[in-house]
């Protein structure tokens, strides 16, 4: 399959969403709304649950799974008010100590007129800045679309990792070919010079690990997800906040010229 | 790579002196009037007649700002990690069309006798755009500052980030993150001066991320393009959206700085800042 193809599965309908993987991975779940500033925004889902018995704070980019939901969720492009939102839920996760676990699923933050007049740029500005000095661990997880800053700014994280199928990429091959050639059908051909695919991720040192999709066997597929991600929190949370601060700034240091 | 950029700037200078005739009017971008080179010149490229703010070459920026400037990191130029399509030719005609060797300047500064760290964006290399070399140049900066204890002024212009780097691009605005927000619980003061354009990724990064957010006038401001968004909504924007006074009135700025005061309103802010003044190093 090429970089294209798979790109299609990972927008595709009927795709697992945040909703499912956080109803496959937590108990005890209690759903949290509100940025505390201006509105709900339902593309970005946050909460509380239980994963294996310790309390994590999870947030996720809602995609829907049919148009009707697609819709309602904005198409999974969140807006500033649910930026602000997973920022809040960050900062209470951080005062109770608990991890934060991000799931991201986006083409891109919203684009618009509302969103620029309420400061979408600043709303994700203020998450990376926040999450560059969380005190608690955070693991990202690309399920679906990683869409340039919008993705990002749930994603400044100690451990990115990728479903198969996912894509993480800096533009869509779409606005990537009709920028350079001025032709958005020659998409497949910017797909394959973007690089953005797990395997790409994983060699630039962008994602740690990836999930293998068994989406036939969603709930074995979640329940070894939900070890993996025990244990690394687990080893996470054994290092001091300072040196997971410091670790989680070197991640990001190695990105250099060669 | 000193060489090349030895060589880029020569070819700028040849230019300004060499054989071309210089005009001796220059007409405003924006209101058409015809301003003499000399008055246009000595205004900082600000139209006299409709205070239009041209884009401002760097080294003229760092001209304006600073007593002194000695330039870090000068040798952190771009690779081509992606082997992209044009880009390598691409980095070559932006050194040629800006005599610069990257998107940014970096350097310690003495601004009013207050030591700072000091970037200036780049807006005519491949419009500002971020890369690996200009995240990294920034980021170095940040630590230089956060090791020195000095104040950070970061004058931006960015068409957001670099896609030819792909998502090593993005990353770029996680690691200066981290940089500034080490140097922010430091207790040390960063000002962000936003000149136009800036836009996308840097926006989402740093441009937003300082104490104080000063903009140049009309300067045009923004996450997501402003065709991106008529595309989008199907509606025709008005001229002042993304404006640096749209910024100001939904409260992402704290002012908007004619280029006149620039300098004398940094000053200020440093001295409110208990900056380092320059003996008091020495």
């Amino acid at each position: 399959m090429t970089a294209y193809e798979r790109l299609q599965l990972a927008r595709a309908m009927g795709r697992p969403t945040a909703s499912d993987y956080i109803a496959a991975l937590f108990t005890d779940s209690v759903e949290l709304h509100g940025d505390r500033a201006y509105a709900d925004d339902p593309s970005v889902t946050g909460g509380i649950g239980l994963l294996a018995g310790t309390p994590v704070t999870f947030i996720g980019i809602e995609r829907g799974h049919d148009t009707m939901e697609r819709i309602r969720y904005n198409f999974g492009c969140p807006k500033p008010e649910g930026y602000r939102k997973a920022r809040r839920l960050m900062l209470e996760a951080e005062k109770f100590g608990r991890p934060v676990v991000t799931f991201v699923d986006t083409s891109g933050a919203a684009c618009g007129i509302g969103a620029e007049e309420r400061g979408q740029g600043q709303a994700i500005a203020e998450n990376l800045t926040v999450m560059a000095g969380l005190r608690v661990p955070i693991v990202s997880i690309v399920i679906g679309e990683g869409g340039s800053g919008g993705a990002l700014g749930l994603a400044l994280a100690d451990r990115v990792w990728m479903l198969e199928n996912a894509a993480y990429s800096v533009i869509s091959p779409e606005g990537c070919a009709s920028i350079l050639w001025k032709d958005a059908a020659r998409a497949p051909e910017a797909a394959e010079r973007l690089h953005f695919t797990a395997e790409d991720m994983l060699r630039f040192g962008v994602a740690e690990r990836i999930i293998e999709e068994r989406f036939d066997e969603f709930p074995a597929m979640c329940a070894s997800l939900g070890q993996a991600l025990s244990e690394t929190l687990g080893t996470l949370s054994a290092m001091t906040a300072d040196a997971r601060i410091l670790a989680r700034a070197e991640r990001f240091r190695k990105f250099s010229p060669a | 790579m000193k060489d090349i950029r030895e060589l880029f700037r020569r070819s700028q200078n040849t230019l300004e002196t060499g054989g071309v005739e210089m005009p001796e009017a220059v007409s405003c971008p924006y209101c058409g009037k015809s301003v003499p080179e000399e008055v246009w010149m000595r205004a900082r490229r600000v139209c006299p007649s409709c205070g239009h703010h041209d884009r401002l070459p760097v080294r003229e920026r760092i001209a304006l700002l600073c007593d002194r400037f000695d330039e870090r990191d000068a040798e952190i130029v771009s690779s081509d990690p992606l082997s992209f399509p044009g880009y390598a030719e691409k980095l070559r005609r932006a050194a040629e069309a800006s005599g610069e060797a990257e998107g940014v300047l970096c350097g310690e500064a003495v601004i009013g006798g207050f030591r700072t760290a000091l970037f200036v964006m780049d807006p005519a290399f491949m419009m500002g755009s971020m890369g690996t070399a200009v995240g990294e140049k920034i980021a170095r900066l940040f630590d230089f500052a956060s090791d020195n204890a000095l104040p950070v002024i970061g004058v931006t212009a960015s068409g957001g980030a670099r896609m030819q780097e792909g998502i090593l691009s993005l990353m770029q605005m996680a690691k200066v993150s981290c940089a500034v927000r080490r140097h922010s619980d430091a207790g040390l003061f960063y000002a962000a001066v936003l000149t136009d354009p800036t836009t996308g990724g840097v926006t989402a990064s740093f441009a937003m991320q300082a104490d104080v957010l000063l903009a140049e006038p009309r300067a045009r401001i923004g996450f997501a393009g402003r065709r991106v968004i008529e595309q989008t909504t199907r509606t025709k924007l008005p001229d002042d959206f993304q404006s640096a006074e749209f910024q100001l009135a939904h409260g992402f700025l704290d002012r908007i700085v004619p280029r006149a005061e620039l300098k004398k309103t940094l000053v200020r802010l440093l001295l409110l800042h208990n900056a380092p003044k320059m003996e008091e190093v020495l």
